[in-house]
This record gives structure tokens, sequence and C-alpha cells, in this order.
């Protein structure tokens, strides 16, 4: 068995992107992810890696557009009002077909907001993580062992796309220490003969550019990058499901709310009503498909966010009427308890089938 | 649930750390185990505090707010979190800093003067492992020679000089009779 390390969330991902041969991390500290930037200050240099703390969040996700571009496997970290900085270079590297990792530990918002555990970024991470018609991968960890999983999994993803990808923790995941074990290899990042490195004469020059002034080449690449989303779809969404085999009543939760919503399962079904946990892992792609299915299954849903409801707006539409859907939050950065969820689970059992 | 803990205290009586020993012991036994600490702006002065807990089964929630056991090392500590212990819970209190005592009749307190026993065993400082010595003894979370080999891993190699005198804070605080 894997050699077990107790570790802090935080700790856990900075050490899995440099297992994972990340050797370039750009960042501006965040409360509550400074960790992140601490331990790469650390141990970047001991790997002949570049560790750079840049003038602002604005700063560092160009910075790792630059890297990127030049074929290395860069990242930055951060917490949702620097992640909403970082939104104009999001963009640009979605729209250079850059490979990134982008990591938000979120916090209560919005403005500064607070700086406990919140999921009030879905939206942002999922609809609009920068200006125009684009995607990032978006991955939802529940644990430390999926947050280095995970990060190992973005790095490829990204690259496997060309596209960035964000893994979405909150403070909760990124504070708190549990066992964790790492891969003894990660594969190494593969060639990338699209980068910057320098033609040598050659070759011709590569070009990573995101300014397109004549409209019909820029929708041209626009529908072309909609048809590698399309690809993007069908083959990387994850998710998880918990006792879902003879469930009538679905919560749907990612992250942290979803642990404390198998508490809520397991304490619901010892009161004997069949309910399970959907656990999507990839918000986007969103399991839509999965979900669909699950919708024409059972009696009903609960989505459960740290949030005032966002996820339940993709629940909703994956499930297009199958059966209600109902939603229940906490949000500036309190963290619902098992017995919470449970008495919501109660009520939708005893809800009267809408008309 | 194995051990349902809150620790709380001033930032620099080595709650965090008191906290990161327990869940390495359970770590070495293999449960499942979580530890939270409070990151807030009470890191800055009044109160830190950290949750642990281990279980054989999957920790859904890792934040503790009614704790089954509580370890407090400070009075604020005291008069934030004693009447958030679960009714059947424990309460270890550290009565060479805590004057006070509950009027609870549904817990179980301990009283342990954990500093002072620390101080003249010449064991400054350590009141937090003697508090985490009275736990073991209480709770049966983890046996002794787990926690001392979790003590050996989790004091840093900068401070391994430290670990003969943190398994004698263990074992002072395991030994001591109201």
């Amino acid at each position: 068995m894997a050699k077990k390390y107790l570790m802090k969330g935080n700790e856990a991902m900075a050490e899995a992107a440099l297992r994972a041969h990340c050797r370039h991390f750009f960042g501006y500290p965040i409360t509550p992810q400074t960790e992140v930037a601490a331990y790469m200050a650390k141990r970047m240099p001991k790997l002949g890696g570049t560790y750079l703390q840049a003038e602002s969040e604005v700063a560092a996700i160009n910075m790792v557009l630059g890297a990127s571009a030049a074929g290395m496997r860069a990242m930055t970290s951060s917490s949702s009002p620097g992640i909403s900085l970082k939104t104009e270079g999001i963009s640009y590297i979605a729209a250079s077909d850059l490979p990134a990792l982008i990591v938000n530990v979120m916090r209560g918002g919005p403005g500064l907001g607070g700086i406990q555990p919140s999921q009030s970024d879905y939206w942002q991470a999922t609809k609009a993580p920068g200006h125009g018609d684009a995607q990032v991968l978006v991955y939802a960890p529940s644990s430390v062992q999926e947050m280095v999983d995970l990060t190992i999994r973005a790095f490829e993803t990204a690259e496997r796309w060309r596209m960035p990808a964000m893994l979405l923790a909150d403070g909760m995941l990124g504070q708190m220490m549990e066992p964790v074990s790492f891969p003894d290899e990660v594969p190494l990042p593969p060639e990338k003969p699209w980068a910057l490195t320098g033609t040598k004469g050659a070759r011709k020059p590569n070009i990573v550019n995101s300014l397109y002034l004549t409209p019909s080449q820029l929708e041209q690449i626009v529908k072309e990058r909609f048809q590698r989303y399309e690809k993007v779809k069908a083959q990387e969404v994850l998710c998880e499901r918990y006792k879902l085999d003879d469930a009538q009543f679905v919560l749907v939760a990612y992250g942290a709310t979803a642990r404390i919503c198998k508490a809520a399962v397991d304490m619901a079904r010892e009161k004997g009503i069949p309910v399970g946990l959907f656990r999507p892992i990839t918000l986007w792609p969103f399991p839509e498909k999965e979900l669909a299915a699950l919708g024409g299954q059972v009696k009903s849903m609960l989505a459960v966010e740290m949030s005032m409801g966002q996820m339940v707006d993709d629940v909703r539409l994956a499930v297009n009427g199958r059966c209600p859907v109902y939603f229940y939050g906490r949000t500036g950065g309190i963290i619902p308890t098992p017995a919470e969820i449970e008495g919501q689970i109660v009520k939708m059992a005893n809800r009267k089938e809408e008309a | 649930m194995i051990l349902n803990l809150l620790i709380a205290g001033f930032g620099g009586q080595g709650v965090l750390f008191m906290g990161k020993v327990a869940a390495s012991a359970a770590m070495l036994m293999e449960k499942e185990v979580s530890w939270l600490p409070s990151y807030g702006p009470e890191m800055r002065g009044g109160t830190a505090n950290c949750s642990v807990s281990i279980d054989d089964n999957p920790i859904s929630c890792p934040l503790i707010t009614e704790p089954e056991t509580l370890a407090v090392l400070n009075g604020p500590s005291f008069d934030k979190f004693i009447d958030a212990v679960r009714p059947g819970g424990k309460a270890f209190i550290d009565s060479s800093l805590i004057q006070k005592k509950t009027a609870r009749s549904d817990i179980s307190a301990y009283y342990i003067p954990a500093a002072t026993l620390a101080e003249e065993a010449q064991l400054q400082g350590l009141g937090n492992i003697v508090m985490l010595g009275a736990i073991a003894k209480e709770t049966h979370f983890a046996p002794m020679e787990v926690l001392e080999e979790a003590i050996r891993q989790v004091v840093p190699a900068s401070k391994a000089h430290l670990v003969d005198a943190n398994i004698q804070a263990l074992k002072l605080g395991y030994g001591y009779q109201e």
C-alpha cells in the first residue's frame, strides 16, 4: 500500500502538482489557499522550477498564459475574489487553446465576502470563467485524496483538449487534513508541437493568439472549439453514485457538501427513507445524461449547496421536468450539518406529488 | 465515532499540534480521520480551535460544532464551547488556567491542571500534550504506544530534541488522578 501522509488539502494539492511535473507556479496570497503558495515557495526551487509571487492576480494568470504558450505545465491558485481578477486571463488562455490549471479554494462572496468555506462560485466556474463563448474543465474534489487525484487528472485533460482546467475546492477542503497517498509515478507531459519553443530555423513559427478581427474567421474558430467541447462532454464526465440502486429520493451535491450529504443519507436511511446521493465530480462537463436518466426513475431530487442555489440550475436543465428538483443551501461561509440536511430529506419525502 | 474532539485555547498553546498528534495516531491505526483548524481572525488572538474526528467509517463533516469530547485550554474557550458539548459527552478543562466549573450535570467534566503539571515537571509549554494524555486515558481513542509513535512522527526534525519531553508530558496526563 502506498505510504500515507497526513496533509492539508492545500498542501496535498500543491504536492500533487509537483509530482505531476508542474514546474511553473504563479500566485498571489489569499485566504484560505495561502498554504499552496507557501508550499510551492518552499519546494519548487529545490526541484529546479519557478515559483513566483506576482504583483497581482492579473499578472499571475498572464504569467501562466506565457508559460503555457511556451509548452510548460503551469498553474496558479487563488480564492474567490482573486479568481474574479483572473477571469480576463482565463478567457485569453481558453481563446488561445492553451492548457493550464487554475485552482479556486472558494470562500464566501460576493465582493470580499468572508474567508469561510463556500460554493458560491459555481456559476462563475461553469458559465462564465471569463468573457466570450468559452468553457473550462471544472473538477470538484470532495476529499483531500481527491484534491491530489483530480489535480493530476486536470493537468492531463487540460493538455489532451488544449483548454484550461479549474480545480474548484473550498476553504474546508483546503484547510482540513486527511490521510492521503500519492501515485508512485505520474506520466510526463506529452509533446506539444504547437508550443512556442523557437523554430531554430527548422520549422514554421507557431502562433498563439486570441485576436481575430474578421468576424467570419472568429466564428469559424469558436465553432471548431465548440466541436471539441462536444467531445469533452462525451468523454470526460465523472460522477459518483451513493446508495442510488433502490433510491426514490436523490440528493445532488458536489465537493465538501457531498460528504456531509452522505452522512445525511445514512441517517435518513436508518429512518427507512430510500434516499441516495448523486455527486458530480466534473461540474463542466456536467453529468447531464446520468442525471436525466436518474430523473426518470425517482420521485424527486434535492440539490444541496453552500450557495443560494447555483448548480441546481444545471440539475433542473438535465432533469428537464422528469421529476421535481428542490433546493437547500447555506451560504456566507456556513457549512450545513448532516442533521440539517436529513431534516430536508424528511421534508422532501413527505411532500405531496406536485400537480 | 471513536473520537469527536474539539480542542480550543489561545493561539500558541499548541491547540493545532495537539490535534495533529491525535489525528496522526488515528492514521497509524488505519482509522478514518480528519483534522480541521479554525483559520479565521480568531487565529490572531482570542481563541484558536481545531476539530479532530476519528471513526471506522468515512468522516462526513470534519467541522465539529457539537463535540462529544471538548478540551479547553483557556477561559474564553470554556465560555464559548462548554454549552455545545453533547449530552453524555466529556469536557476536559485545564483547571490551572480556567477557574470556572460547569454547572452541567449531563456531561462528565475532568478538571486537569495541565499547564501546572507540565511546569512542575520542567515541561514548560506542554500542557497541551498533558491534556491529550488525560483524554487518551478517559476516551481510549488510542493506546499509549501509538500516541508515542505519533509524537515521533509529528514533531518536526528541527525540534527532534523535544520528542522525549512530549512523550513524558503524554504519560504525565495519562497517569494523572484527579
